[in-house]
């Protein structure tokens, strides 16, 4: 048994006027520490499974399961990146860093030395006290990270978290965030349509197809591909065989649909 | 050509210049405006092209004020309305936060009670005087009541829609911590609002004057409002005039008291 566990994981979103089944049938497992990608065009449901798994919204069909035990019965902590930072504008880097801590009460001098910490890691220690809106989208992007990180979440959610960025801090960007999640033995869920990003950076590739969401193919990163850097690994010769493969599944999904 | 940096200075400095320029005749005109519709509202006044006894005249309000302010009547009224106008702004605008807040709070009782808001915002509110004085009394309460009233649905309505218009995203950021719904609101729903909270401010002072004049009419016991009403029974235009400048005054230096406020909350929130 694997340590995230998703079964028969159906969800529809109802309005006023009409329903839509965002996803069917989801069956997957993800061990501790593995980095998983969701692949596959807009509106296949890959927020949807990203939600469900977070514990916000209900699926109205299956279970998700964390060692074993439903996801709604236990306080599994998660931490949550999304296309944009959702920095608080009104709070300095440091104060939006703690903010997890912060609502959970127990903002102790050890924390905020550990905030401290991370911040310098990620390259932002000097700008601990600065705002927001007074630094660049990649730096935005690592607080944004930081502060996911010091809550020390078991499961980490990324959704689309690079592509509001210009290609180059992209990948600075995926570097770190798959070294630091590597490091900190995290398991991890990136959702993406940039299929060079899901190969570099994951272990194992799931391609959905659309209207309803669901596991069209599964791909395995080849072993030497997962030990290297995602920025290594895009000129890795094994890395554009993968692509191929994955960009020939994409076009016959569309051709079927 | 090539532009050596002395140039580049040099036409900053040939902008700024013209700018300064620009604002010095902005200000020249204003004051011509001024006087020359004072001047001829004294001359017209003196030659008996208005009736005097009507129109009054710039020398006789400025008369009228200075023999009210050396036996310090004048100070009375002006503080009494003052004060109400002052509570009424307050009352009004944190009461509609305060009830924009509970809307909030409760997506189903905001869905019920709709309509009514509607119903109360498109109500004039002065219309409610009478019944405000026969509730509460004829005394400051009644007026401060109407200062608050006048203001509070639409603070209501405003800011309400300012709640609702927050990113969803930023409450699922504080919803993965388990946030509670009132850490959600304290930390991202209302800083997230400030603006348009403070653009209300400026609103509210406006129609705070208006409840509180209305009021001081219905009431007629002190303070400007009352001034205007009785000048007006006795036939003293002159001091009818005289508590209309001292309004405007009053109301125009509220009105740049809450602006700076505004640019000065503005700026620190950023
Ligand atoms: N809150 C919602 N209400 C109604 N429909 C929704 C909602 N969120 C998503 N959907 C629909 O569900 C489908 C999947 O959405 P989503 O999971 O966001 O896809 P993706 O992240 O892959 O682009 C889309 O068709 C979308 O329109
Ligand atoms: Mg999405």
């Amino acid at each position: 048994m694997g340590f995230l566990t998703l079964e028969h994981i159906s969800h529809q979103y109802f309005t006023t006027s009409s329903y839509t089944k965002a996803i069917e049938d989801i069956n997957l497992t993800i061990d501790e520490g593995e980095f998983v990608s969701f692949l596959g065009p807009s509106g296949c449901g890959k927020s949807t499974i990203l939600s469900i798994v977070s514990g916000l919204i209900t699926p109205t069909e299956g279970n998700v399961f964390v060692n074993g035990s439903p996801i709604s019965k236990q306080s599994t902590s998660i931490g949550y990146m999304l296309q944009q930072d959702y920095l608080f504008p009104w709070k300095t880097i440091q104060q939006n860093v703690l903010l997890g801590p912060y609502i959970q009460r127990n903002v102790t001098q050890e924390i905020k030395e550990k905030a401290i910490h991370i911040l310098e890691d990620m390259g932002l220690g000097n700008v601990v006290t600065a705002y927001p809106t007074q630094l660049s989208g990649g730096m935005r992007q690592r607080a944004a990270l930081a502060r996911t990180l010091i809550t020390d979440p078991h499961i980490f959610l990324l959704d689309e978290p690079f592509s509001a960025l210009d290609y180059q801090t992209k990948l600075k960007l995926e570097n770190l965030v798959a070294n630091t999640l590597k490091k900190y033995n995290k398991t991890s869920l990136l959702v993406t349509h940039d299929i060079g990003e899901a190969i570099a950076m994951s272990d194992r590739i799931y391609l959905l197809s659309a209207n309803p969401g669901k596991i069209a193919a599964t791909f395995q990163v080849p072993n030497h591909l997962k030990s290297l850097d995602p920025f290594d690994a895009r000129q890795d010769a094994d890395f554009n065989d993968l692509f191929q493969e994955i960009w020939k599944e994409l076009n016959a999904l569309e051709h079927n649909s | 050509m090539n532009t050596t940096p002395k140039q580049d200075q040099q036409r900053f400095e040939n902008h700024l210049k013209h700018l300064k320029k620009e604002k010095r005749h902005v200000w020249a005109w204003q004051f011509v405006i001024f006087v020359v519709f004072f001047a001829i509202w004294e001359l017209s006044s003196q030659l008996q092209w208005i009736d005097p006894l009507l129109f009054s005249s710039p020398s006789s309000i400025a008369d009228l004020l200075f023999q009210k302010a050396t036996d310090g009547s004048i100070f009375l009224h002006l503080r009494v309305t003052l004060l109400e106008t002052i509570a009424g702004f307050i009352l009004g605008t944190f009461i509609g936060i305060f009830l924009a807040a509970i809307l909030w709070w409760s997506p189903r009782f905001s869905k019920i009670i709709d309509p009514y808001l509607v119903i109360l915002n498109a109500m004039p509110k002065v219309a409610l005087g009478p019944i405000i004085i026969v509730a509460l009394g004829p005394g400051y309460v009644s007026i401060i009541a109407m200062g608050a009233i006048i203001s509070v649905i639409i603070t209501t309505i405003v800011v309400y829609s300012a709640f609702q218009d927050v990113d969803e995203n930023y409450l699922k950021v504080l919803n993965s911590f388990g946030a509670t719904r009132y850490q959600c609101f304290k930390e991202a729903v209302l800083p997230a609002s400030f603006s348009t909270i403070i653009s209300t401010f400026k609103v509210n002072v406006g129609l705070s004057w208006v409840g509180v004049i209305v009021g001081e009419f219905l009431v007629s016991q002190k303070g400007l409002g009352y001034l205007i009403i009785y000048g007006f029974q006795v036939f003293d235009f002159t001091l009818v005039l005289s508590s209309l400048m001292l309004i405007a005054l009053c109301a125009a230096i509220m009105y740049q008291a809450v602006d700076r406020l505004e640019r000065k909350l503005i700026k620190n929130s950023k």
